[in-house]
């Protein structure tokens, strides 16, 4: 468990391109239906998954 | 960071949280079955049965009967009252007439009939009584008008302050840890310490967007207010000292209609407010008109017809104050991309609750340790400072 510190910058890389793909998928429906829609549902759904991924491989 | 910066930091991630937590408890719990308000309904009471399926009673398709006809059969089912407002749906032909004693009663005096514009039948008076109009009435406002709205507002900022303060915290708790690290078996206290940060980052956006559009939705009022007393009052300046219009000599609603498409081709109506109502002037209709892509569907312009000579008077956009009013609605819904995107909104309104849940239960575990000792627990990521 024990790791070097982390700089700023990786301590937020994930939780950023999270975010950015949850402000993507959360404009991308409101801008238009069908693939938009897709597109939406898919980048909203990268925070759900992160949080699966981490119960099932990241739990100590 | 400094150990004092995370100290002040802490104190403030504290304080508003614990302000807000069971409001946005609350909310959470009362938002989940309201994101599924229109497939409940359909669920409870079946699909309706409509005379021409997919056909909007927005539009001016014939076969659609005159807006005249509904209104007689609406005020026919509610003699002594008036009309305040005419709304309609894009893909069906449904549509509702708000009933009243005067235009301008106060909402609790309002009535929903729902009509079927292609058949003239009513197809129901909404329910005000359900279990769902119990929620959504605590949601928005706890029972208190105005004020509950207001204070709901105020606990979505200190909400915001929370979620803000959180992720500052976040930089000196992960120092160590690599990103979705669970110590699920170390002690309870900090697994729960560790859901709550990764819930909390990773849904970071969304709580950030649902949080704030809930804020800007609890202005609709004042909002509401400000267009009227500046806007509408520009818009029928010629007519501020006129006398109120006789209701005998209002002029046919579909001639009305006619003018304000006209006015504005490539438009179709979302709601008329009647003369004397809160979104009109005392001599006007006012078509409330939508865009026809999706984004200006949102963005609504009205137009004002003299009631007595059906000509136009005048149209202009709504204000950016309107229009982030108008798109904070869906963002703060779900109600935009289909039922996968409600289910995406369900599960991180579930995360939500664990959030608060989590943190709720990480202040009552250790109330009366000193925040040094909080503050050790941020620096160490939660391995040091409040024993466990």
């Amino acid at each position: 468990m024990k790791r070097p510190k982390q700089s700023l910058r990786q301590v937020f890389a994930v939780p950023v391109v999270l975010a950015v793909l949850s402000l993507f998928g959360l404009i991308a429906a409101l801008t238009g239906d069908g693939l938009r829609d897709g597109l939406s549902w898919l980048a909203l759904g990268a925070p759900v998954l992160a949080v699966v991924w981490a119960m099932r491989f990241r739990r100590s | 960071m400094t150990r004092n910066s995370i100290r002040a930091w802490y104190l403030v991630h504290k304080w508003t949280s614990l302000v807000c937590t069971l409001f946005l408890l609350m909310l959470c719990l009362t938002g989940l079955p309201l994101i599924f308000h229109d497939e409940i309904d359909v669920l409870t009471e079946g699909p309706p049965q409509v005379g021409m399926p997919g056909v909007g009673s927005s539009s001016d398709t014939p076969g659609l009967l005159p807006l005249d006809t509904m209104l007689k059969i609406a005020i026919a089912e509610r003699p002594g009252e008036v009309a305040a407002f005419m709304a309609f749906d894009n893909d069906g032909p449904l549509m509702t007439v708000t009933t009243a004693p005067r235009p301008d009663s106060p909402s609790a005096q309002m009535t929903v009939l729902v009509l079927d514009r292609s058949t003239g039948k009513l197809v129901s008076q909404a329910d005000e009584s359900g279990v769902m109009h119990f929620l959504l009435q605590l949601h928005t406002d706890m029972f208190l008008g105005l004020p509950g709205m207001l204070f709901l507002g105020f606990m979505g900022l200190l909400f915001t302050a929370a979620i803000v303060s959180g992720v500052v915290l976040y930089a000196p708790f992960m120092r160590k840890i690599a990103f979705g690290t669970l110590r699920t078996s170390r002690s309870t206290r900090l697994k729960w310490l560790d859901y709550h940060n990764l819930l909390g980052v990773a849904a970071l956006a969304w709580t950030l967007v649902v949080g704030l559009t809930g804020v800007v939705n609890t202005l609709a009022t004042p909002i509401n207010r400000v267009w009227q007393s500046r806007e509408l009052a520009a818009m029928t300046g010629a007519y501020a000292g006129k006398p109120a219009l006789e209701r005998s000599r209002y002029v046919s609603l579909d001639k009305a209609m006619a003018q304000a498409r006209k006015a504005l081709p490539g438009t179709s109506p979302q709601f008329i407010g009647f003369p004397g109502g809160a979104f009109s002037s005392k001599h006007h209709y006012a078509v409330f008109l939508q865009g026809d892509t999706p984004l200006t569907q949102r963005l609504l312009t009205p137009a004002l017809i003299d009631a007595e000579t059906g000509t136009f008077t005048d149209a202009r956009p709504m204000p950016w104050y309107n229009q982030a009013l108008a798109l904070s609605q869906p963002l703060h819904f779900g109600d935009y991309g289909g039922l996968p995107l409600k289910i995406l909104w369900a599960v991180l309104d579930l995360f939500t609750i664990v959030i608060l849940g989590s943190g709720l239960y990480l202040w009552l575990g250790k109330r009366k340790t000193s925040v040094e000792a909080h503050v050790r627990e941020v620096e160490t990521g939660g391995t040091a400072g409040a024993p466990s």
